[in-house]
């Protein structure tokens, strides 16, 4: 029995809706996508609801998690970079509690879908850009063309330059839906590997802990890369070089 | 050779660009190492640095596995 590991990642509609021809139904996505914003707003809530000068230890693992993301966003950026705060924190748990709900019995990965990341990376990528031009108006494109380059290096350097810069979106999006769906899929078929294998079926299970405890620390990496790519193209905007 | 057999060669051959990820992963981690050896008190500022491009080296070999995967399964 051939068990296809690419069925975990299908997006079932529960709720049919369309609005003028498309369809807009509410999937089990959009189902783990809500569960993971209510989760994450019940913690913050929860945590800030009688803050405390002495912190207790709830409101001390939100502000554990303020600070990190606080410094990989100042460490990138400088004190200009501050504005951008809840964007790249919204960002940075969006995804971590994304990817770690897809870790979950029964859960949907979210993020293994190309065209969540994707978005996700578009609108990084359009404020980046937005960001820059506001700030620098023209001379933002200055970006590709770095200091001191002789003259007759510049047109390749700008054209290889300017690729680079569009491949970001590109590489941001498929390294966290690459690295949740080629995890997941590891992980299903060291399950049909168990599943196969009847009365010695015991013996992939070491394998398979291991492997879900490395699928736990890249759902954490992962998103962690995000966020810190994220910081480092705005420090690209803010900060020309 | 029928086609269905080329699918499966080249299901291999998408995965020997494994090596080239593996290999970039162990450079990172060998230069970690020397640095941590020569000036021990900026270990943790090392490690970020190491963890975020040893992250953006395996997203590289993860589209080779993928691809592979894509294909396997076609």
């Amino acid at each position: 029995m051939l068990l296809n590991p690419f069925h975990q990642f299908e997006i079932t509609p529960l709720i049919k809706l369309s609005i003028a021809g498309y369809d807009v139904s509410f999937t089990n996505a959009s189902l783990f996508m809500m569960l993971g914003i209510a989760l994450l707003l019940t913690f913050i809530y929860s945590a800030t609801r009688k803050a405390s000068i002495i912190p207790g230890k709830l409101q001390c693992a939100a502000e554990i998690l303020y600070e990190f993301v606080e410094s990989t966003l100042i460490g990138s950026t400088g004190k200009k970079g501050k504005i951008f705060f809840p964007f790249v924190f919204t960002l940075f748990n969006f995804v971590l509690i994304l990817n770690l709900l897809g870790m979950m019995p029964y859960g949907f990965t979210v993020t293994s879908h190309i065209i969540v990341t994707f978005i996700l990376a578009a609108i990084v990528f359009t404020i980046v850009i937005l960001t820059g031009f506001i700030k620098h108006g023209l001379h933002f494109l200055s970006l590709f063309l770095p200091n001191g380059t002789p003259l007759w290096l510049a047109p390749i350097l700008i054209v290889i330059e300017l690729f680079s810069f569009l491949a970001r979106p590109i590489s941001l999006s498929i390294r966290l839906a690459g690295n949740m769906l080629a995890g997941h899929v590891l992980l299903k078929v060291l399950g049909a590997f168990v599943a196969m294998m009847g009365m010695i079926g015991f013996l992939p299970i070491p394998l398979m802990v291991i492997m879900v405890g490395f699928e736990i620390f890249v759902a954490v990496l992962q998103a962690y890369i995000f966020a810190i790519l994220t910081c480092v193209y705005l420090n690209d905007a803010i900060n020309l070089h | 050779m029928d086609t269905v057999s080329f699918k499966y060669i080249a299901i291999g051959l998408m995965s020997i660009g494994m090596l080239g990820a593996s290999i970039g992963v162990g450079n990172i981690f060998s230069s970690l190492l020397n640095a941590i050896a020569r000036n021990p008190a900026q270990e943790n500022k090392l490690f970020q640095r190491a963890i975020i491009g040893a992250g953006m080296v395996e997203a590289l070999g993860i589209f080779a596995f993928t691809l592979a995967l894509i294909l396997m399964f076609q």
